[in-house]
């Protein structure tokens, strides 16, 4: 049962800054796909509801070759999913949204939220920190921008100060000779991941690694990094027995949780095995 | 609470209900307007059940407030039927089978209608992936793609007489 609050519904940015900033206890919706779950569970019981679903404008998607591409907060994923933009350019996005939850949700669900939501399982976040993305916030009092990656503070939990909005995701054009992958493990299609691995390979005039990321899902608090393992690749040519020494650093340094889906010891080990796989998968995609 | 005005069109008629913010579209089409072909299944967006369309993009009603859908056109199971006459998706979901316990199907076909408008002729693994977020128990879903596919192939046309 969803507990009474008070409906905010600005129409300009300008009045939701405004209107955000003026009440304390206020939350903010715009798909609702993840928030109405949690409010129906009486997680959470706000006084205020902020809705900036038809904040018009922060529904966009731009490309430049020099800026790259900038995303909208209140973009769905369904627009995103069919931008041509996106998808001749940044592929791999286009991978991730079409296998995030069912089209209802991607019709209706955000970018924006999905991000602010932070739940570590969320599908966005790892592909859009293996493609070097940053993260544009905002409040009355003025705007900044982070590395997606500082974005993630714990479980739920996120480097937005009070009274600030997420604003846009802005990702770079990808330097030549760069793959980057996806993948999940789910039972269901339309489930959230039990664990996922996002990686992207750079390579250079030789054919070598100049510069990897690998990202793992839902293995920790916050889409978590594996440095020791992009390390190990750098400089490093095409080796199956390297990508799965990084498959095994992977499960080695993370933090995954117990749950009714699987145990820790099958998430370490499915996060080896994704990690190897989206490397090779990342790596042949550069390599052209 | 404070009551809000929400205008909204459903199945092209005007509506004008008063309604406390919290309340769900599902809940405002069942309860204030009385359409209650639209089922509230899991009310977790997981089952699908409450599919119905919001300016033509297939939507679960069970999580989007109503006050989301201030102004916008909504069409329910109830909207495809045309002086009284099935659509052809419902005529195909009829013969082939595709309702069982009929749960699921309102929103089946809300998801199988909204592929069809977006892609007339979708192959069999377009349909499947149309039709992703929405669970049904029962067929097994195999008689479910084929009356989708049958519409697609223009098997039943629209009965206008």
């Amino acid at each position: 049962m969803i507990s009474d609050f008070n409906y905010l519904k600005p129409g300009t940015l300008k009045e939701a800054l405004a209107m955000f900033a003026e009440h304390d206890d206020c939350k903010v919706i715009c798909g609702g796909q993840s928030l109405l779950i949690i409010m129906r569970q009486g997680m959470i019981a706000p006084e205020y509801l902020l809705d900036i679903k038809h904040v018009k404008e922060l529904d966009y998607i731009k490309f430049d070759k020099n800026d790259g591409l900038k995303i909208g907060a209140t973009t769905t994923h369904r627009s995103i999913e069919k931008s041509d933009v996106v998808k001749k350019n940044y592929p791999a996005l286009v991978a991730m949204e079409n296998k995030l939850a069912s089209i209802q949700v991607r019709n209706w669900g955000t970018i924006g939220g999905n991000l602010a939501h932070a739940d570590p399982a969320g599908d966005p976040a790892p592909v859009l920190i293996a493609l070097k993305a940053d993260i544009k916030v905002g409040s009355a009092k003025g705007d900044r921008a982070m590395s997606l990656e500082d974005f993630f503070v714990d479980y739920f939990e996120t480097a937005l100060d009070k009274g600030e909005l997420v604003l846009e995701v802005q990702v770079p054009l990808p330097e030549p000779k760069t793959g980057a992958a996806y993948q999940k493990f789910n039972l269901l299609e339309s489930d959230m991941g039990v664990v996922a691995v996002a990686a992207s390979v750079t390579l250079n005039g030789g054919g070598k690694c100049k510069d990897a990321r690998i990202i793992l899902g839902n293995a920790g608090p916050t889409p978590k990094r594996v440095k020791r393992a992009e390390e190990l690749l750098v400089g490093k040519a095409y080796d199956e027995g390297l990508f799965a020494e990084a498959g095994k650093i992977a499960s080695e340094d993370c933090e995954p949780v117990a749950d009714i889906h699987a145990s820790e010891e099958h998430r370490r080990h499915l996060l080896g095995v994704l990690t190897k796989r989206m490397l090779k998968q990342a790596w042949e995609q550069a390599r052209g | 609470m404070d009551k809000k005005l929400l205008r909204l069109t459903v199945n092209k008629q005007e509506y004008e209900v008063y309604i406390n913010p919290k309340a769900l579209l599902v809940e405002v089409i069942r309860d204030y307007i009385g359409l209650t072909g639209t089922k509230r299944g899991c009310d977790t967006v997981s089952c699908g059940a409450c599919t119905v369309m919001i300016n033509g993009m297939s939507v679960k009603s069970c999580s989007v407030l109503a006050m989301q859908a201030e102004g916008a056109q909504i069409t329910t199971i109830e909207g495809l039927e045309q002086n009284g006459k099935l659509a052809p998706i419902q005529k195909a979901f009829i013969d082939h089978g595709a309702y069982q316990c009929g749960f699921c199907a309102p929103g089946m076909i809300m998801s199988a209608q909204a592929l069809l408008n977006e892609n007339p002729h979708p192959t069999e693994w377009e349909i499947r992936e149309g039709i992703e977020g929405n669970i049904c128990r029962c067929t097994g879903y195999n008689s479910i793609v084929r009356a989708i596919d049958a519409t697609a192939e223009g098997k039943y046309r629209e009965d206008r007489s």
